[in-house]
């Protein structure tokens, strides 16, 4: 137990948390943009998982990092435009195309890794690239904060700019502003002349893009190959952390770092020895109560208004 | 038959042709004897008693999610719980299976009960926190499928596994326990007769009575349910009690029909497909059956490709999610629609001329 303890006061600890949050910041402020919008994007699970598996396989076909990361952003925006299509155009119930899309991700990219490496269950077998760590220089020697805040991959670093994007845009931009009012009351939008379904489009693909970066996190950043349902439920607690912050950007990202703590405990405690079936289960039991407690508030305060 | 009704089965429809047809599409891109493969993935689950049995068997678990799906649709409610609830209930049921012993018959029914107990369990965590405080039912029952995951996979490591197998597996069931097998020279299993004897009961419980007018009631329009007197929060607990009993069935039905101990190591991925078994049948849980089939039979024939032309089977979800899609788009052939509706109302409008 001391051991366990003097773990989690660890610079390593830190670091991690921010670590294993990187996806989940990406995914929660795609939530807060479409969900603003009024389009609310529960595919983010499997746009993530797609966008992993492009970014890993195109990166091995042509041993570039980079170009793996742009294979991975055009895939999540492609699927995203697929789900924008079928909502928008065809009108299909969100939440329904947001399910199919999850379960195509989930059982395409494990059909397209049987075709690509003979495996259904990881892509070790295919040399893939990795995107850089990033060591700042003279804060990388300063002791503590360097190790927590130095050397880390260049999308983590991105995500915190992804938070920033997120509020800048939704705050100070026309743009964030005609998401907002889309949202908000559409029929009003739509009659000052903002074309409701071009501005939900681009919400929706919006969130593709943070998408692509978590998905690509995970198969060029978190670790270096792909497997079947690597995501395991982090778009799932994206959406609950964008619940319990909100629908804002800064909220959602203080949410994402809690689940990001319970994630990189269950980690530590895994290293520990303990149960790993039990322990593997923090971050969604996290997830669950914070979820739970923020109902439940918000509830009361409902109550007395 | 209204025109309403006819033109979801030609969308229902389409939508399966437009299935069949990718699946032919796939097929001709990946496999090198396309046209032998197309064969062998329409006709082959026809050629013998043993194919058409491994439908038979295939449907039922989709039949038991699927219900458990409409239940929950009907009263809009958006819970993918149904996988836990497989993983936990067929923990539980096996526990029973394994350790109780009572004479046969008995002895499965009370296994499906015990399944049935745990799934009701499973399924009231997101049921409850959605109808008293109003939370996501969808993200707290993925969350729940985790959880049930890790818990039972403990379960299953430290109590109950058999460690003379070198696979991760419970200890046999007790041969009392396991449904028997009813058709002779298949595994089609007495599950199937719980399966129907299900979805009939779940059509009566929805049509004739009147909690289940409340349900879809609730489901059409919650305000106005709640206007007229309902208690939402009733039905929206009632709904998940029935579709966590239903999935749990399911789940331990699967295990006693057709293991002799406890075999999954994941997920089994029932959750998902019964969400799409439900919109095929618009809902209805006697189309489930109907559905939960023809589901059954894409799998058997994309299962016997693989076999054959090497094909992988999870080639199935691209097709369940253009099913999914096209079914849900409103706007899909809504043209032919319009259509019909103004032929309609000109031959009123003809016939009432005449009556002037």
């Amino acid at each position: 137990m001391k051991e366990f303890i003097n773990l989690i006061f660890s610079t390593d600890f830190v670091y991690s948390i921010f670590r294993v949050m990187t996806p989940l910041l990406f995914a929660s402020m795609g939530a807060v943009i479409s969900d603003i919008a009024g389009t609310p994007n529960i595919a983010l699970e499997g746009l993530m998982l797609m966008a992993a598996f492009s970014g890993m396989y195109f990166s091995y076909l042509t041993q570039s990092a980079l170009i793996g990361l742009v294979m991975a952003l055009l895939t999540a925006v492609l699927f995203a435009g697929v789900l924008a299509f079928f909502t928008l155009y065809y009108k299909t119930n969100i939440i329904l195309g947001g399910i199919a899309l999850n379960s195509l991700a989930s059982g395409g990219t494990v059909f397209l890794l049987y075709l690509a490496a003979k495996d259904k269950g990881t892509s070790v077998s295919l040399a893939s690239k990795t995107l850089p760590n990033i060591h700042i220089p003279i804060i990388e020697n300063i002791p503590v904060l360097g190790g927590i805040v130095s050397g880390h991959n260049i999308l983590t670093y991105v995500s915190v700019l992804a938070v920033a994007f997120t509020y800048y845009l939704l705050k100070s931009t026309d743009l964030g502003f005609h998401i907002r009012a889309v949202g908000e009351k559409k029929a009003a939008a739509e009659s000052v002349g903002i074309s409701t379904t071009k501005i939900q489009a681009v919400a929706l693909l919006l969130s593709g893009v943070m998408c692509g970066f978590g998905g690509a996190f995970m198969s060029m950043g978190y670790v270096s190959w792909f497997s079947r349902d690597m995501l395991s439920s982090r778009g799932w607690i994206a959406l609950a952390a964008e619940a319990m912050g909100r629908q804002t950007a800064l909220g959602s990202a203080a949410a994402s770092f809690l689940f990001g703590v319970a994630d990189a405990v269950s980690n530590a405690a895994a290293a520990q020895g303990l149960p790993s079936d039990l322990v593997k289960t923090i971050p969604y039991v996290a997830t669950l109560a914070g979820l739970t407690i923020f109902s439940v508030r918000l509830y009361r305060k409902q109550k007395e208004v | 038959m209204n025109r309403e009704r006819s033109f979801n089965i030609l969308r229902t429809a389409t939508a399966m042709l437009a299935a069949i047809l990718v699946a032919f599409i796939i097929i001709i891109l990946i496999s090198d004897q396309p046209v032998q493969s197309i064969l062998i993935f329409l006709l082959q689950p026809f050629s013998s008693g043993r194919y058409i049995g491994n439908i038979a068997e295939t449907a039922i678990p989709l039949i038991f999610s699927g219900l458990s799906m409409a239940v929950l649709f009907q009263a809009g409610l958006f819970n993918l719980g149904g996988e836990g609830v497989y993983f936990m209930a067929g923990i539980a049921g096996s526990i029973a299976a394994i350790w109780l012993k009572l004479p046969i018959f008995i002895f499965p029914l009370l296994c499906l009960a015990v399944g049935a107990g745990t799934g009701i369990l499973v399924m009231l965590v997101p049921g409850v926190l959605r109808a008293k405080f109003n939370a996501n039912e969808m993200v707290t029952s993925l969350m729940m499928n985790n959880i049930c995951y890790g818990v039972g996979c403990y379960i299953l490591n430290n109590m109950m596994r058999d460690p003379t197998v070198s696979t991760l597996v419970s200890y046999k069931y007790r041969s009392a326990a396991l449904l028997p097998t009813i058709i002779k020279g298949t595994r089609v299993h007495a599950g199937i007769l719980a399966a129907i004897l299900c979805a009939v009961l779940v059509y009566i419980f929805l049509y004739k009575t009147k909690w289940g007018l409340q349900v879809r009631a609730t489901g059409a329009n919650s305000k106005f349910a709640k206007y007229s007197g309902m208690s939402v929060t009733k039905v929206i607990i009632l709904v998940h009690v029935i579709a966590g009993a239903i999935a749990g069935c399911g789940g331990i039905v699967e295990c006693l029909g057709l293991h002799k101990r406890f075999e999954w190591t994941a997920l089994p991925g029932y959750g998902f497909d019964g969400a799409m078994i439900a919109m095929l049948a618009n809902n209805n849980p006697l189309g489930v059956i109907g559905a939960a089939a023809f589901v059954a039979y894409l799998r058997v024939g994309a299962d016997l490709v693989n076999r054959f032309a090497d094909v992988p089977t999870e080639m199935i979800s691209i097709l369940q999610t253009l099913i999914i899609l096209l079914i849900s788009a409103e706007k899909f052939l809504h043209k032919y629609k319009q259509k019909w509706i103004e032929k309609d109302i000109y031959i009123g409008e003809v016939q009432n001329e005449g009556v002037h």
